[in-house]
């Protein structure tokens, strides 16, 4: 166990260091967002009805970004070869990278997220609602981004395969947590969708770990 | 304590690059890896340490299959890639620091102190030279008390001193019962050692 947090404060330490991933994932989110208004027209109905939306498709889009280097840092140096023949087992080198992927890539959107949404004039109840919805949802999106990263490890150009691979994928964490805020704008209740999302979160943590050291298995020989 | 391999087959890409391999290595014994670029050097060791599967024959550690008792195999190597291993936003000492806690070796004074590395101990590991970096790469050999080493290309890049100071280490590694299989280009100059060439093997 104290190597498998030694691992997530080593991935830490280097996205504090270089820092390009968490500036580079958070102003990308920031400017799509922004961009809409830009585009659809400063209608603020308008805009508080595409909000959510808006807000989770970047959330998505920000992730993949970063989500190519999960792996491929550690495999271009070498250090992944050290780290599969290590003690810790491969499925748990996969949670580690995952879960210093969702603090370093996905917590600071979550952070800013509150923010943008009032900037669009969601209502205060689904900014909450949002804001929930996207700390239960989005470790899925580490969670199954991590699986496309490990078998697009090694090829070049594997970032446009990987938003082939991943983006499908991600669709159920759109609808609920959309559905999620939708809910609680027109102050029903919104349990429900939260449920479903924590459901696929926790579908995600089972087999996205063993799914992924299946293959970086693949990847590596 | 017993290296063997047996029969042992490898294939990249759909080609079979050598078939019909068998070696085995006692304590005290070293076997030099030679053959011609693309003769399978880095894959044999690479199957040894366990990363790539064999496409016939096995590997065994104390009479045990590597692949299957991976996890009595594991503690008994060490592996020294031809790429370095080591961050560039981490300095020399964290990154050993770090790979030592990892495979769970705490003695990294001794590794800095063995390849000369105290200077740079504060020194981030990217804009080390290529020779440093192979230097911090081999400390973690001094920090790991593992009876096996498995070295791929361990001197490139290396200067005489350092080459020098590197075969005694291994020297001393054998003396004290260890083995080594290591694959160079260059000549140690080692007398125990056994020479394995790939080339004979090739297909």
């Amino acid at each position: 166990m104290k190597r498998f947090f030694r691992l997530i404060l080593r991935d830490l330490t280097l996205a504090a260091r270089q820092g390009s991933a968490v500036t580079l994932s958070l102003s990308f989110f920031v400017i799509v967002v922004v961009l809409f208004p830009l585009g659809v027209g400063p209608e603020l109905s308008v805009l508080a009805r595409i909000g959510p939306g808006v807000l989770w498709v970047a959330a998505l889009l920000s992730c993949l970004l970063t989500l190519d280097r999960m792996f491929q840092a550690d495999f271009e140096d070498g250090s992944l070869d050290l780290l599969m023949i290590g003690p810790l087992p491969t499925e748990m080198i996969v949670l580690a990278k995952v879960i210093a992927h969702w603090l370093t890539s996905i917590l600071p959107l979550i952070v800013i997220a509150p923010i943008l949404a009032l900037s669009l004039s969601i209502p205060g109840d689904g900014v909450l609602a949002l804001t929930t919805a996207l700390l239960v949802g989005t470790p899925t999106l580490s969670l199954i981004g991590a699986v496309g990263a490990a078998l697009t490890m090694g090829m070049r150009r594997g970032g446009v395969l990987l938003s082939l691979l991943v983006l499908p994928l991600y669709i159920p964490v759109l609808i609920f947590g959309v559905a999620a805020v939708d809910a609680a704008i027109a102050l029903l209740p919104m349990t429900p969708h939260l449920l479903l999302l924590g459901g696929v979160s926790l579908g995600a943590l089972v087999v996205g770990p063993v799914a992924a050291a299946a293959a970086l298995r693949l990847s590596l020989s | 304590m017993r290296f063997s391999v047996q029969n042992l087959a490898c294939q990249r890409a759909d080609q079979l690059i050598f078939e019909g391999l068998s070696f085995a290595l006692g304590p005290g014994e070293a076997i030099w890896v030679q053959g011609r670029n693309g003769a399978g050097k880095s894959s044999l060791l690479r199957i040894c340490a366990g990363l790539l599967r064999p496409h016939a024959g096995g590997v065994a550690w104390a009479d045990e299959d590597i692949f299957t008792e991976s996890d009595r195999y594991q503690g008994a190597f060490h592996y020294v890639g031809h790429q370095d291993a080591l961050k560039p936003a981490l300095t020399v000492s964290e990154n050993i620091k770090f790979w030592a806690a990892y495979h769970g070796h705490s003695d990294i004074e001794t590794a800095l102190a063995e390849f000369e590395l105290a200077p740079l101990r504060d020194t981030p590991a990217g804009i080390l030279s290529q020779g440093q970096k192979k230097r911090t790469n081999l400390a973690r050999l001094a920090a790991s008390s593992a009876p096996l080493w498995i070295l791929d290309e361990p001197v490139s890049a290396l200067d005489k001193h350092f080459i020098a100071l590197f075969k005694e280490k291994l020297l001393r590694h054998l003396a004290g019962g260890g083995m080594a299989i290591f694959a160079t280009h260059q000549d140690l100059g080692i007398d125990q050692v056994r020479r394995l060439n790939l080339d004979e093997v090739a297909v």
